[in-house]
């Protein structure tokens, strides 16, 4: 990034991945009714980055993530994406605008297969119309193959080959976390939003979904926004972290940084050991 | 074998036939139900809304001539040509032509009420809808009795409430194949109108078409999306707004297929509307989710209400297709309340 260093240099990760700052989240406020879910938050997420986001229960985690996705709409703030205030939107211009998102308690098509589930990733991605899809068939068919290969590396990626063709609502937990997962990364997005991924998971579950979110981060260089309730991962896992409670934010910064916090460790910490 | 069971069998291939017409309403329930858990009572006054409109497309009727006339005092009715007749070819042309023209005559009014049909259902889900979203669905129920009254008092307006013939050129009469070959093979000639066997092919090929529509399209993706989890398909970036108008649109032209059915065998009118009622216990019978189950649903209804009759009606004074078919939805419901097709419903207790 530092435009001094010598090209010989070997570049530390930092430098290599972290860039701009791609989404900017400005004094949001979100209240329903007369509870205040989050309250004057304000911070930035930077292109490449883990940026996690840990609070005790009902800190407003996930509702921060629902504003930057657009399925709450705050009442005082501003989201700032890409450079430039982004207007109010629907979840689904946000999706199509490349942000990806799992959900704390799953939702997938459950009625449709694995392979069908992760499909539905790509429709933001695919070009033809029905008018045209009915008149080009050809051409229809070719993309359609090409976004097949696509979530076919994706199923590869994610070890999911053995239930492509399983009917989603028949699958265990854990997997289901994974094609959310398999789904959200389909989409190719610049910014990723996972809640609480490894929620209810197994030792073993957890430890292939923290390598699943580096492996992500690293190879597709995909921006990550984590919400996790697990310290040990979000330490391991992260950049930058946020550390909200009661809708307020009492820190951020590196792990280190959020670890010496006095203030964290009174109100995260404290909770979490009790 | 006696003449008896061939007559029952007869009865019951008629009774298929009536059948496929409660199926073909009982598409639109389905298909509005699934994607938005609205149980859309005007699916069949949108059936006659359709067929109205394409009668007064063929004939050349005035819209608003009553309104219009009131208002400025005219006495207008019809324009000088229908689009039947404009696309006709003059005396003296060629075969070819003249077949062009009446298929012309015919496909330009039908593909002009769909588009109609499709207008409609955007401006149901800009102006009510919309406006309904996360509403208990009773209250989206009641929006679509206010719908049918609405649409059914329009309808009235627009083209007047005289019953009205409507010819799209479908066959008509006793299919006498049929009759000769059955005839020849067991000593009884079955009589089935040619209009109920054209209405079935219609049914199956449209059937057909939407199941692979639904399969293999990029709109039939996000519309299997929509119709089994909202927010997540919202996360893929789905506009629910824009599958509910597809949705709508495509109820509406599944309505104008049964209008288009029903009207040409029994004329354009308003009693049409009330074949709605008994797309109901088809889809008690089917599943509310289920667009095979709305298809054996309709046949099973319209097969075991013409039996009944039968058999059983003249024991007990007749007049009982105007309540076989609720009666035996009651009986499904209390055994198998979703359906034969439905998901089955485990609460968690
Ligand atoms: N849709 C909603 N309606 C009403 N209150 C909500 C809604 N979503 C969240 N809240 C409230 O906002 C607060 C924060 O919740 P949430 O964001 O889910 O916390 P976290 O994800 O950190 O556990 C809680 O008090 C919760 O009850
Ligand atoms: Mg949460």
């Amino acid at each position: 990034m530092n435009a001094e260093t010598p090209v010989e240099a070997i570049p530390t990760a930092d430098d290599r991945k972290i860039g701009p700052v791609l989404m900017e989240m400005k004094h949001i406020t979100l209240r329903f009714g007369g509870v205040k879910a989050i309250t004057d938050i304000s911070f930035d997420i930077r292109e490449g980055e883990i940026r996690s986001i840990i609070g005790p229960n009902g800190a407003g985690k996930s509702s921060m993530l629902n504003v930057i996705s657009g399925f709450y709409v705050p009442q005082e703030g501003e989201v700032w994406f890409r450079g430039a205030r982004r207007p109010q939107m629907k979840p689904y211009q946000v999706a199509r605008q490349g942000i990806a998102r799992t959900f704390q308690n799953i939702a997938l098509f459950d009625g449709m297969s694995v392979l069908d589930n992760i499909m539905t990733g790509r429709l933001t991605l695919m070009k033809t119309g029905l008018a045209a899809q009915s008149l080009w068939w050809g051409k229809a068919q070719r993309e359609e193959t090409e976004h097949r290969e696509k979530v076919e590396k994706i199923i590869d990626f994610l070890e999911i080959q053995a239930i492509r063709k399983t009917p989603v609502g028949r699958l265990p937990y854990g997997l289901k976390k994974r094609v959310e997962l398999a789904r959200a990364l389909a989409a190719e997005p610049m910014l990723l939003l996972l809640d609480e991924p490894m929620a209810g998971m197994n030792v073993e579950e957890k430890e292939d979904m923290c390598r699943f979110i580096l492996d992500v981060n690293d190879e597709f260089g995909t921006t990550i926004c984590l919400i996790e309730h697990d310290m040990g991962v979000v330490m391991d896992l992260s950049d930058r972290v946020v550390v909200m409670d009661y809708g307020k934010k009492i820190g951020d910064g590196t792990p280190d940084e959020v670890r010496g916090n006095q203030a964290v460790i009174d109100a995260y910490l404290g909770v979490a050991h009790d | 074998m006696p003449d008896t069971v061939f007559f029952a069998l007869e009865v019951m291939l008629n009774g298929l036939m009536a059948g496929v017409m409660y199926a073909l309403v009982a598409l639109g329930f389905v298909l509005i139900y699934k994607a938005s858990g609205i149980f859309n009572y005007a699916q069949g006054v949108m059936a006659l809304f359709a067929a109205l409109t394409l009668v007064g497309l063929l004939d050349g009727q005035v819209p608003f001539s009553h309104l219009i006339n009131a208002i400025f005092g005219t006495d207008v009715h019809h324009f000088p040509s229908g689009l039947r007749d404009l696309f006709a070819a003059g005396e003296g042309a060629s075969g070819f032509t003249a077949m062009l023209g009446r298929i012309l005559g015919i496909l330009i009014p039908v593909l002009l009420t769909a588009a109609v049909m499709v207008v409609l259902a955007w401006a149901v889900q800009k102006l009510v809808f919309r406006h309904l979203v996360g509403q208990a669905p009773i209250i989206l129920f009641m929006a679509t009795i206010g719908l049918a009254y609405f649409l059914e008092g329009f309808g009235d307006l627009m083209w007047g409430s005289d019953i009205k013939a409507l010819d799209v050129g479908l066959p008509k009469g006793i299919n006498e194949t049929l009759e000769r070959v059955t005839n020849e093979a067991f000593g009884y000639g079955f009589f089935i109108d040619n209009l109920d066997i054209v209405a079935a092919i219609v049914a199956a090929i449209l059937v057909v078409t939407l199941t692979l529509y639904s399969q293999y399209s990029r709109q039939g993706r996000a519309l299997r999306a929509v119709a089994d989890d909202h927010q997540a398909a919202l996360s893929v970036g789905i506009s629910l707004n824009y599958i509910w108008v597809l949705v709508w649109s495509i109820a509406g032209i599944v309505a104008l297929v049964a209008g288009i059915m029903w009207g040409s065998k029994s004329g354009v009118q308003f009693s049409l509307s009330l074949i709605a009622l008994k797309a109901l216990p088809v889809l008690m019978l089917g599943g509310f989710t289920s667009i095979p189950g709305a298809i054996v649903g309709g046949l099973i209804i319209g097969m075991g209400e013409k039996l009944f009759e039968f058999f059983i009606g003249p024991l007990v004074g007749g007049a009982t297709e105007n309540w076989f078919a609720y009666v035996l939805a009651l009986v499904f419901l209390v055994f198998r309340p979703q359906g034969l097709f439905g998901e089955r419903i485990i609460e968690r207790v």
